[in-house]
């Protein structure tokens, strides 16, 4: 057993093997699927759960999000990392 | 293993049920259940399978249990969870969990352990795509947890599969039932969960359905046993964070408002019995006025919509008061029809886990008293068992 997942910008976190990014066809619909529970997690989450793979750095997502929408580095980041935080705690995200 | 197939169950029962997913609410169902079996070598008392098993000889055969899945998958749903009985004793489970990977379902095998899921079958399903397991566990003590599920040597297996499982690459629950025979243990349980590399545990209180129902007071923990196995499972999430999750239902009886069943009568779960029956919810066959529709005859879809037992509780118009007027009433549905038919008499009446409902202060009391009192004789789940009283 390992310690908490903490995220921070060196972090390169994944989603762990019994979680899964999908996308529903039928619904049109990203999900994030785990045994007892489903996420349907909103456009900014998925574009960062897309990038979960356990190579990507979380600086490197913000750098990329920070220039694609144009915005402080800073705000991105926080949220960013709050984000990947709370997913974290839930188990949807390792590192 | 069925003694908490968790959507039935979801107290703690997770982003199904909350904000976090906004589905609406005739929206397609989320997740198909599929009961391949009444059969199982255990004989665990806290079942909550109907006390009427169905015989292997009437069960879907493998090409129906695909098209179901095809037809799910169609429907949009996310999961299927193979649970049962005991579902490793289907000799095609393996075809099953590859036809489910075809489909895109995401695949959980809910196993109460056994000689008949051996190492070979485990790598096997893992190449297929099984995507979890959860393995129920009886106590950290062999002796009374042969005790407890009726099989003998059955413990040892569940350890030999938690490792196997681990072995194969493939992600683990470990689920630990609890109850006043063994949740003085339940410190020893966490540790188990940790010592097997779970990733995720379980505390799940028996529920009271189906032969657990009968068995009551064997199992039914008092409140102070209650609040320190919930002081427990707090101190060990807290400790824990971020390395295992872990989920805790509560008996319901204990609580003040009911649990959101199912996520809501026919919001959510499909469930498929052994023999294609589709229900509500795996305990629906208690309540007499519901008439079901077999998946032989309809398809999922046709179902889900038109099944006079999925319409029946669906929403809230078929509410009475309490829950009527309640602004609760979109948030726990009423709580659970079949606990309301079982404790009331009446599968419309508020949940009696509810303490707006009438029956509350009574069947607590009796639920509370039956605790005190030394735990009766188990009633083992056997096939054929015959009853004098209605449960
Ligand atoms: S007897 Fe035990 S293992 Fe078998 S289905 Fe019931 S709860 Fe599961
Ligand atoms: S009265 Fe009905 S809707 Fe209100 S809290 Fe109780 S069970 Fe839920």
């Amino acid at each position: 057993m390992t310690d908490r997942v903490l995220i921070d910008e060196g972090s390169v976190p994944k989603l762990p093997n019994h979680v899964k990014l999908r996308f529903n066809e039928q619904r049109k619909q990203w999900v994030v699927l785990a045994p007892e529970r489903l996420l349907v997690p909103d456009e900014t989450s998925v574009e960062i759960l897309q990038n979960c793979d356990g190579e990507v750095s979380v600086s490197g997502m913000i750098d990329v999000l920070a220039e694609k929408y144009n915005a402080p580095r800073d705000i991105i980041g926080k949220d960013v990392i709050e984000l990947l935080q709370g997913l974290a705690d839930k188990g949807f995200i390792v590192t | 293993m069925s003694e908490s197939i968790k959507p039935s169950t979801p107290q703690t029962d997770t982003e199904t049920g909350d904000d976090e997913t906004p589905v609406v609410a005739m929206d397609a169902p989320l997740a198909l259940l599929a009961e391949l079996t009444h059969r199982c070598p255990f004989q665990c008392p806290y079942c909550s399978n109907p006390l009427e098993l169905e015989a292997a000889s009437k069960e879907l055969d493998t090409a129906a249990w695909c098209r179901v899945m095809d037809e799910a998958a169609e429907m949009g749903m996310h999961q299927v969870h193979f649970s049962g009985g005991e579902p490793t004793l289907r000799k095609d489970l393996e075809e099953l969990v590859g036809h489910a990977t075809k489909t895109g379902l995401y695949s959980n095998l809910i196993t109460a352990g056994g000689t008949l899921l051996d190492e070979a079958r485990i790598q096997n399903m893992a190449k297929l795509g099984l995507e979890h397991v959860q393995l129920s566990f009886d106590d950290i003590d062999e002796k009374n947890a042969d005790h407890i599920s009726g099989y003998k040597g059955g413990h040892k297996t569940k350890l030999n599969i938690a490792k196997w499982v681990r072995d194969a690459g493939l992600p683990l629950t470990i689920n630990a039932v609890c109850h006043r025979q063994n949740i003085h243990h339940l410190e020893d349980f966490i540790q188990l969960a940790v010592d097997c590399g779970a990733d995720r545990l379980e505390v799940a209180q028996v529920q009271y359905y189906g032969w657990a129902l009968k068995n009551r007071a064997a199992f039914i923990t008092t409140p102070q046993q209650l609040d320190e196995a919930t002081a427990t499972v707090e101190a060990a999430r807290e400790r824990l964070k971020g390395t295992l999750v872990i989920d805790y239902v509560i008996p319901d009886y204990y609580a003040k408002r009911p649990k959101v069943c199912m996520g809501g009568w026919a919001r959510r779960f499909m469930n498929i019995n052994p023999i294609g029956l589709a229900l509500p919810c795996h305990a629906a066959e208690v309540i007499p006025e519901l008439e079901f529709d077999s998946v032989k005859d309809h398809s999922l879809a046709w179902i889900w919509e038109n099944s006079q037992s999925f319409n029946k509780f669906r929403g809230t118009d078929w509410m009475p008061e309490p829950c009527q007027s309640c602004d609760r009433k979109e948030l726990d549905w009423g709580g659970c029809r079949c606990q309301a038919f079982a404790l009331t008499g009446e599968a419309a009446n508020t949940d009696p886990a509810c303490d707006l409902s009438l029956f509350h202060e009574k069947i607590f009391g009796m639920a509370a008293a039956e605790a005190l009192k030394p735990p009766p004789e188990f009633i083992y789940r056997r096939m054929g068992a015959k009853f004098n009283t209605p449960h």
